[in-house]
């Protein structure tokens, strides 16, 4: 069997269906054995789409996505993608041709040393220098990928060894002595973590992204049920426990809500489940929580301790610890800390000044919200439309809330909903975009129409860079540098010329008809063009590295 | 503080750089390396000497632990260990000046390996802060090339 009927056996061996990629020179070979072979491939038409749209798949499916692209170029493409799912722990298989092994060093046509340069931005990744080697390589690569703190992996394959021939076995295990993730967490640290969750009188529940990409959801609302402790979670963490919940906080940290903030920061036991204490959460480190006892479960020992000194760190997956944890722990008395927290829930409320002139972007996501049912898969670009995303929707369940936390890739989101929409076709998928991000991977707007994707995207469209915006308003004396991109092209006709449906809004009254309409058509995606209020802000926003004191609101200015 | 850290890793290209890039990218200084085969001919030794509060050193051997490639950390500063290194001195030594560095060296235990009208390169292999101390003490005589091979470390049974 040759390197290229290797790697499309293995993929079947692996289960996989679906695979994003962009042909090339290097893996002609690997493209070759693609052409009949028992898999959905996606033409995207960037790389960067490509892997953007197998993390989106990755993410919404909690399976391992996979990427082919070429040498040169090709792999280059794919660096913002992989670092985006680095950041946040997304499990994929990237391949990437390389020139032959003999040319390997010498500049050749289309050569980058892929390796090299992703080696800080994956988990792991391989040279394939020996046919022999390639199929226990893409098994390790899988295991490496969706085991412990799951992460990108990527296979350099030079082209040589796609043509070079040897006999295929799939091995049945992985033998890797360097690589063993702990999932078990030290019973006595299970123990003492649950004799702190007794005494506290002021526990919270932080709660990320680990949560969601451990599939522990079932095991935190038991937690939360048992205990009766508040909950607020991640960006990277929404959805884990349902929002509409009483105990939910919602988000925390810089543009979180002021009750979860509040609450972390008075309480006396902070339970960090599967999050990293990342500055954007934490603000100010040294006020951060200036009373609490921290208990820190990770699968990534070099996660605890980073940031915030822990008290009892528990390394292990969260699902199996927080299991553990349920089966012995008893609720705290916390009657008073709740009635505390009910009272500033209501009284801090994640809130806007609505306009009838004008269309309030946050209006826009209530609305989708309503007329979703709160059902929709939401993936979002970055920026303001990213933090009103998450904001005015309520997540009630895991994986349906799908945004880039760590890297902050403007673009993102489209292709993500691309990977999303095939991971579910039985929900509709929304990407929640700005005028900015969406033009970033705009041509995969092609790959949706092509493969019939339903996916709306919704451009919160105030004609700026609006979250760059936003901090040159705030801290930079309004000098909007560079940030008005009011000369844009016109998405209706642009949606149109692709083959997808488009829809402008100027009009509040028109913002339910549009999403409606959107929802009727299921055969092509739909680009809802909506003309928002241009300098409406993100609020409450604690600035970069300042504490809950300088929490900037609505109200404040 | 100074630690000794020792790292077992899997004798495969690219890990010395993974290693290195680890450093780089989080702004940890080493102060030396040594890399070498062991007794298994597909694992390699790296000894790391780096500084920094117990807090970095910390998450150093933590992201060490998280490369796939590596084996097995062990900090040295923890247990009793036995550390050598290797300097190359070249002094300029006048002839009037020979004798005494002779009798430095053969206090230290240094060898020569090598004279010139102008100059005595002398090897010393050892711990390493008897390697710093004579280094001070051939300071004076005007040192013209020095070079370490950076220490390693076993731990003691
Ligand atoms: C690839 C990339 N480049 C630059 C940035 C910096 N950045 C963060 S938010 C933002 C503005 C985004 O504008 P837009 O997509 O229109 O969204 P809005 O904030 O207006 O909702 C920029 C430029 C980024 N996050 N990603």
């Amino acid at each position: 069997m040759t390197g290229a009927e290797i790697i499309v056996e293995s993929l079947k061996k692996e289960g996989v269906e679906h695979v994003f990629g962009y042909p090339g020179g290097a893996v002609i070979p690997i493209f070759h054995q693609l052409f009949n072979a028992p898999l959905r491939f996606y033409l995207a038409r960037h790389e960067q789409g490509a892997v953007h749209a197998a993390d989106g798949y990755a993410r919404a499916s909690g399976r391992v996505g996979v990427v082919i692209a070429t040498s040169g170029p090709g792999a280059t493409n794919l660096v913002t993608g992989i670092a985006t799912a680095y950041m946040d722990s997304v499990p994929l298989v990237i391949f990437t041709g390389q020139v032959s092994t003999e040319m390997i060093g010498n500049d050749a046509f289309q050569e980058a040393d892929i390796t090299g340069i992703t080696r800080p931005i994956s988990k792991h990744n391989y040279l394939v220098q020996n046919v022999g080697d390639l199929a226990r390589i893409i098994k390790e690569s899988f295991y490496i990928a969706s085991t412990g703190r799951p992460g990108p992996v990527v296979i350099d394959v030079p082209v040589d060894v796609s043509k070079a021939e040897t006999k295929f076995a799939y091995p049945e295990h992985v033998h890797l002595r360097s690589y063993k993730p702990v999932y078990k967490g030290h019973a006595l640290q299970i123990g003492k973590a649950c004799r702190l969750i007794e005494e506290a009188r002021r526990p919270v529940i932080y709660s990320g992204g680990g949560v969601i990409s451990s599939n522990a959801s079932q095991e935190l609302r038991e937690f939360v049920e048992k205990t009766g402790i508040p909950i607020t979670t991640t960006l990277m963490g929404m959805g884990a426990y349902p929002e509409t919940d009483p105990l939910s906080l919602k988000m925390l940290g810089m543009h979180g809500t002021c009750y979860a903030n509040q609450a972390v920061h008075d309480s006396d036991l902070l339970i960090a489940i599967g999050a990293r204490f990342d500055d954007r959460v934490t603000g100010k480190i040294s006020e951060f929580i200036p009373e609490a006892r921290v208990i820190h479960i990770d699968i990534d020992p070099s996660s605890v301790s980073k940031n915030v000194q822990v008290d009892i760190p528990i390394v292990g997956d969260c699902r199996h610890v927080i299991a553990e944890i349920n089966k012995s722990v008893k609720a705290p008395d916390i009657g008073e800390w709740i009635e505390r927290l009910r009272k500033l829930k209501a009284e801090n409320p994640l809130t806007y000044k609505d306009s009838e002139a004008k269309i309030k972007p946050q209006y826009v996501v209530e609305r989708i919200y309503a007329l979703t049912k709160g059902e929709a898969i939401i993936c979002t670009e970055v920026g303001q439309n990213q933090m009103w995303a998450a904001q005015f929707f309520e997540y009630t369940e895991p994986r349906t809330f799908i945004s880039s936390g760590g890297l902050g890739t403007m673009g993102f989101g489209f292709p993500a909903a691309i990977g999303a929409q095939i991971a579910r076709p039985d929900r509709r998928v929304f990407d929640i975009a700005g005028d900015g991000s969406i033009q970033m991977n705009i041509q995969e707007l092609i790959v949706a129409v092509q493969h019939r994707l339903p996916i709306v995207i919704a451009i919160l469209n105030n004609g700026f860079l609006g979250m760059v915006r936003q901090w040159q308003q705030l801290f930079y004396d309004k000098r909007y540098s560079h940030t008005c991109i009011s000369f844009a092209p016109d998405f209706v006709k642009l949606a149109e010329a692709y083959g997808a449906a488009g829809i402008r809004v100027e009009k509040k009254g028109e913002v339910d008809e549009a999403i409606a309409r959107a929802l009727s058509i299921t055969d092509r995606p739909t680009v809802i063009d909506f003309r928002v209020d241009r300098e409406e802000n993100v609020y409450p926003m604690v600035p970069a590295g300042k504490t809950i004191k300088d929490t900037i609101t609505m109200e404040l200015l | 503080m100074r630690h000794v850290i020792s790292v077992k890793v899997e004798n495969k290209s690219g890990v010395l750089a993974r290693v290195a890039g680890l450093f780089s990218a989080r702004g940890y200084n080493i102060d030396s390396l040594a890399v070498s085969q062991t007794e298994q001919e597909d694992v390699s030794m790296m000894t790391i000497v780096v500084r920094g509060d117990d807090r970095i050193i910390e998450q150093v051997k933590k992201q060490l632990n998280k490369l796939i490639d590596v084996i097995k950390v062990s900090d040295h500063s923890d247990y009793p260990s036995v550390q050598r290194e290797l300097a190359l001195v070249k002094v300029n030594a006048q002839p009037a000046k020979r004798p005494e560095v002779y009798q430095l060296a053969r206090i230290f235990g240094a060898e020569i390996v090598d004279i010139s009208l102008k100059t005595i390169t002398l090897e010393l292999p050892g711990e390493p802060e008897k390697i710093d101390n004579f280094i001070e003490l051939m300071r004076p005589y005007s040192i013209k090339e020095l070079i370490r091979t950076g220490r390693i470390s076993m731990n003691k049974e």
